[in-house]
């Protein structure tokens, strides 16, 4: 209602410079239409038609309904990238969050060299995933190679070392993200709580935690989202090795997740390019869903305020 | 209070301590740069003595490694994210500008466009994408920022629809009946007071151009452009014969521009980054 309002009052009073900028349109907006329709919206749209289709390139097209979509989700690796993706979301979302809500909470005490220790801590999200997971391929076979193994060559190996890069990655981009909620819990809360003679465990659980809690659902589903989206990290550090095989004879690649297991159906063999666009909009529905609920739980948590 | 004191100088040695693990793999990139291949896997962890230090040959040697000279890849990174960068902020300002002032259907069916494509992952559209930049012959490091503009538009319009409708309308409407045009009341009145949207968007998609592979490595001809993080996983990638040396060279030339940038304007990443965290 509020915003209806808003609009209203704008459109009257701005119609002395409303007038002029329409007529601006094809400088101010079309570049950026236009862009954006190429780099978006075709695609997009042209995507979602092929994954009905049979096609090794864009010309030679063949509709043939929902044939993809059964394909893609009775392919056994691709249920295993999800299971396996949503597995490493769970773990490195928990992990992350508890990592970077700590070391926020505890730089927020007013220690001596925060600044630097944050500087430092945020450092690793600079670098780009593909260097990321050289960087750490690096330090993980060093340490492997004396017990005669390798990370690709072990499945539990590539979980665990893809959630220690996430996390060298991640809890200093999530960090600043407490940190700026911590200091926005007001200090005379905490003090009327230590007054009352509230322990600092109990001043963390019943006055901090809920405080913040507006930073926690972001962190949450960044984290989660991140996850999901995935690609380059886990490209570069095992690029889905191990290798089994299923009883089906398909290749399951252990330690690949969502978004690799797409781009592998689609450049390993152009056949399957078809069955390789109908999991993208799998992914893409899955991906949407997780940011309605997003959505959903910040709008909920504004109308509580 | 006294106890409290202690309690804090514990707490700063500790992360003195975590703050030195921290940066251990990068100064392990920088030691194992300076080792012969062989010793690179074997004794990662040593610093190089008399037998495995190489001085600079990793550097000098990666500077030509793998049949496409590194100085290439380093210029395109860089023309293509300037270029990105400059387009993006440019051409979204205005846009946002225009959806925010007009307000009319078509600009508000546009601003929700950009919002949804804010949800799409990137392997939804990469197959469609890299056909469509090669037949518009968007395929060079000149012309992938069209490319950008349109697949990051999304998040830039986003977050300058955001800035704009917090701007008092009177500004604007003075310099209108002064009279200004819309492009001078735009450039001269509009532009200067998006500076901070401008910084936290720019950081944003100068991160992302930077580090990006996916996009340039299928929109690109990638036997003529490559950019650092195609040429990384292109040395490392191919099957065969990696002198790991030479690769740590690489990877440390490449993040140290990085790091620079980083130390140099941390202040406005660290809320550039937060401000496109929280909105998007």
């Amino acid at each position: 209602m509020k915003t209806k309002k808003t609009r209203d009052r704008t459109a009257v009073n701005s119609e002395l410079i409303r007038r002029p900028i329409r007529k601006a349109f094809p400088l101010f907006l079309l570049p950026t239409f236009a862009a954006f329709c190429i780099g978006f919206v075709y695609p997009f749209c042209k995507g979602v038609y092929l994954s009905f289709c049979k096609f090794t390139t864009t010309s030679n097209a063949a509709w043939i309904g929902l044939e993809n979509y059964g394909k893609a989700l009775r392919d056994a690796s691709f249920m295993h990238a999800f299971w396996y993706t949503g597995l490493f979301a769970i773990v490195s979302l928990i992990l992350i969050n508890v990592l970077a809500f700590t070391v926020a909470y505890a730089l927020t005490r007013g220690i001596k060299g925060s600044n630097l220790f944050r500087t430092v801590f945020f450092m690793p999200n600079l670098i780009g995933g593909i260097v990321l997971g050289y960087i750490w391929s690096m330090i993980f076979n060093g340490i492997l190679t004396r017990y005669g193994t390798a990370i690709v060559l072990s499945t539990k190996y590539g979980f665990w070392g893809l959630i220690i890069l996430m996390c060298w990655q991640q809890v200093g981009y999530m960090m600043i993200i407490y940190i700026a909620g911590l200091q926005s819990v007001p200090e005379d809360m905490i003090e009327a709580a230590k007054i009352d003679g509230a322990s600092s465990w109990q001043t963390l659980w019943r006055i901090t935690i809920p405080t913040v809690m507006p930073s926690i659902t972001i962190c949450t589903f960044l984290t989660l989202t991140n996850s999901f989206k995935l690609f380059d990290q886990n490209l570069a550090l095992t690029g889905g090795q191990p290798f089994t095989f299923a009883a089906s004879g398909d290749t399951i690649r252990t330690t690949e997740m969502l978004a690799l297991n797409i781009y592998n159906t689609f450049y390993l063999n152009a056949n399957s390019r078809g069955v390789g666009q109908a999991k993208a909009v799998l992914f893409f529905i899955l991906v949407a869903v997780i940011a309605i609920v997003q959505l959903s739980a910040t709008r909920r948590k504004e109308v509580q305020q | 209070m006294k106890r409290d004191q202690t309690k804090k100088t514990a707490l700063t040695v500790v992360f003195a301590v975590l703050s030195v693990l921290y940066v251990m793999p990068i100064v392990q990139v920088l030691n194992n740069s300076f080792k012969a291949n062989a010793f690179v896997n074997t004794e990662t962890f040593a610093l190089p003595n008399a037998e495995s230090f190489v001085k600079f040959a990793n550097y000098i040697n990666g500077m030509t490694f793998g049949n496409y000279p590194f100085y290439k890849s380093v210029l395109y990174s860089f023309i293509i994210t300037v270029l990105s960068a400059a387009l993006i902020l440019v051409c979204t300002s205005m846009a946002a500008w225009y959806i925010s002032r007009v307000d009319s259907g078509f600009a508000r069916l546009v601003y929700y466009l950009c919002v949804f494509s804010m949800v799409v992952p990137f392997q939804m559209v990469m197959f469609t994408l890299a056909r469509t930049a090669y037949n518009l012959k968007l395929n060079t490091p000149y012309t992938i920022p069209i490319i950008y503009l349109g697949f990051g538009a999304g998040l830039a319009v986003f977050m300058f629809v955001g800035f704009v409708k917090s701007m008092p309308l009177e500004i604007e409407e003075a310099a209108a009946i002064d009279g200004c045009g819309p492009i001078r009341t735009f450039f001269s009145v509009v532009f200067p007071m998006l500076k901070p949207t401008m910084i936290s968007v720019g950081v944003l998609e100068i991160m992302w151009v930077w580090n990006d592979y996916l996009l340039p490595y299928l929109a690109l001809d990638s036997n003529l452009y490559k950019t650092i993080p195609i040429h990384i996983q292109y040395l490392q990638g191919s099957y065969g014969h990696v002198d790991l040396g030479a690769v740590m060279a690489l990877i440390m030339m490449s993040i140290l521009p990085v790091i620079i940038f980083y130390l140099t304007c941390q202040k406005y990443i660290i809320k550039g980054v937060v401000a496109g965290a929280v909105k998007g």
